[in-house]
């Protein structure tokens, strides 16, 4: 930025700028006090840019909308790992698979009886497993008895979860709810990282802990491309307006440039995906 | 002091120009007859729009000597936040730069390709709130790894497990604090990532300790709740205070 377009800024907002400077004066201590006064006026244009991006969430939420909406998938994450852990005791090997599964599977019933809790009389009607379907119409039919399969559709769930969580974002903004909402958030993202390791130790070789870039920087870069739309623009690099591939003459590629911001779903996306899973007369 | 650093450094980028010129100036009382105006301080300068190209850019060499006032992330509106974002992630890019550099010998490949993916996601975060903020950007915080043994690996992956669990503590601590629902969601964007590169860390530390609570109760962690870290900003500069040289002062929290 030109000093003088600085100076200009200060200007609209201290019209005595210039008098202030002079050297006659030994204003300079005046300038310095002039610094509360411009630190909006002197924002540059990528800042102000970030106000007028759209993020489709249109449609303000009421927070127990919200919460109501994660409880949901909540449920869908919490049967699909309970179910595979008592039903089909076979299918997560013994040891370190099993016990991560276990690990995530409390969790998500903690979350579970967390969001009911704070719901209290308005949660949603309780989902059970019987009101899910993991096939996905048969899309996955071996979701419970070819482990891989059961792992991809996992990396699907916990990578939504995370995106989810972070559309839903603004419309509790500001709210101490906010901030339970961001602790379930990251704790799905350490869960999608493991699993996503996971699935790099059965077959996915290279599939990295982070979204990274598709064959060809294609978005879904699990290779399945039922899953397709858990990843859309996963493969953008630009953020607030600002390119991150070589920000600032740095050597980010654009590989890392997705890498290293999640995006967001929006709730319509999540419901679409979601409402694969859930059987007629429970979809959203 | 955010704005306080962008004066300082104008006002070094025009006392340098203003020494440069000041023999050319024939009569100071000429050329400021009454109040001092625009284009009397131009004048005076000795420089038209066009010849004052001095951009804060070329007054980059200034910005050092000025963090020795250290900096100042005051939290009355979202820059603070996001300022105190750009300092974290700052803290953690020097720390991967360190170490993609110059890896413990015995790291894996497959470490030592995710220590570069992960040093490249933080200098995209740190150039990113750079860029983001400007002017409004604090300067370049000098850091302090006298703590971490470089060349062991077990030293580097606790440390690097102690800045990405902090980090995200961090950004869902200060979430909150956000009034702006771009940056909320940028926050998000940046904060699940972290919480990936802290669950593979702690994987390589320990396979499954990716989202131990119980480790993270310190931090914030809730494990009835199945909650991660969250911990407010003071919380949070105290416990990466032993890692940065650069004095910094809160205000406004």
């Amino acid at each position: 930025m030109n000093i003088l377009n600085i100076l200009d800024e200060i200007e609209k907002v201290d019209g005595e700028i210039y008098e202030r400077i002079s050297p006659r004066r030994k204003a300079m201590q005046d300038f310095f006090q002039v610094g509360k006064k411009i630190s909006l006026a002197a924002l540059p244009l990528a800042l102000g840019s970030l106000f007028n991006k759209a993020y489709g969430q249109t449609t303000p939420s009421t927070v127990n909308d919200v919460l109501n909406f994660a409880l949901t998938l909540e449920y869908l994450e919490y049967h699909f790992y309970n179910h595979a852990l008592v039903a089909t005791p076979n299918l997560v090997p013994a040891g370190a698979p099993n016990g991560a599964i276990t690990t995530i599977r409390n969790h998500e019933k903690a979350h579970v009886d967390l969001l009911k809790g704070a719901l209290g009389a308005n949660a949603r009607t309780e989902l059970v497993y019987d009101n899910f379907d993991f096939t996905a119409g048969g899309t996955f039919g071996t979701v419970y008895s070819d482990y891989v399969t059961f792992l991809k559709v996992a990396t699907a769930f916990e990578d939504t979860g995370v995106r989810a969580y972070k559309g839903q974002a603004p419309a509790l903004k500001g709210n101490a709810v906010l901030t339970t909402a961001l602790q379930i958030h990251s704790v799905e993202a350490r869960h999608a990282s493991h699993l996503r390791q996971m699935l790099a130790a059965n077959g996915a070789t290279g599939l990295k802990p982070w979204i990274s870039l598709g064959a060809g920087g294609v978005s879904n870069d699990t290779g399945i491309a039922a899953v397709d739309p858990v990843y859309a623009r996963e493969n953008n690099t630009v953020q607030a307006n600002i390119e991150i591939t070589a920000i600032n003459g740095t050597a980010v590629t654009r590989a890392a440039a997705a890498e290293s911001f999640d995006e967001f779903l929006t709730k319509a996306e999540v419901v679409t995906i979601a409402n694969l899973f859930l059987k007629p007369g429970f979809k959203l | 002091m955010t704005s306080n650093n962008l004066f300082i450094q104008i006002k070094t980028c025009i006392m340098e120009n203003l020494n440069v010129n000041k023999s050319s100036s024939a009569n100071e009382a000429d050329v400021f007859p009454g109040k001092l105006q625009r284009r009397a301080f131009l004048q005076y300068a000795g420089a038209s729009a066009a010849a004052l190209a001095l951009t804060t850019a070329g007054c980059k060499k200034d910005r050092s000597p000025i963090l020795s006032f250290g900096a100042t992330l005051d939290f009355k509106d979202d820059f603070g936040v996001l300022n105190y974002a750009y300092a974290l992630e700052q803290l953690e890019a020097a720390f991967y730069t360190q170490v993609a550099a110059n890896p413990p010998a015995n790291f894996t490949t497959a470490q030592r390709n995710y220590f570069q993916d992960v040093q490249y996601h933080e200098i995209a975060h740190r150039e990113f709130f750079k860029k983001a903020l400007g002017t409004a950007a604090i300067g370049s915080l000098e850091v302090d790894f006298s703590s971490i043994n470089f060349s062991d690996g077990a030293s580097v992956l606790a440390a690097a497990k102690t800045f990405e669990d902090l980090g995200v503590a961090a950004y869902n601590g200060a979430g909150v604090r956000l009034k702006t629902d771009a940056y909320l969601v940028i926050a998000g964007q940046i904060v699940s990532v972290e919480a990936r590169h802290a669950a593979w860390v702690r994987d390589q530390i320990s396979n499954g300790s990716f989202s131990d609570l119980n480790d993270l109760t310190a931090l914030g962690a809730n494990v009835a709740g199945g909650l991660d870290g969250a911990l407010t900003p003071d919380k949070v500069l105290n416990a990466a205070s032993k890692f940065i040289k650069t004095k910094i002062n809160v205000i406004n929290l």
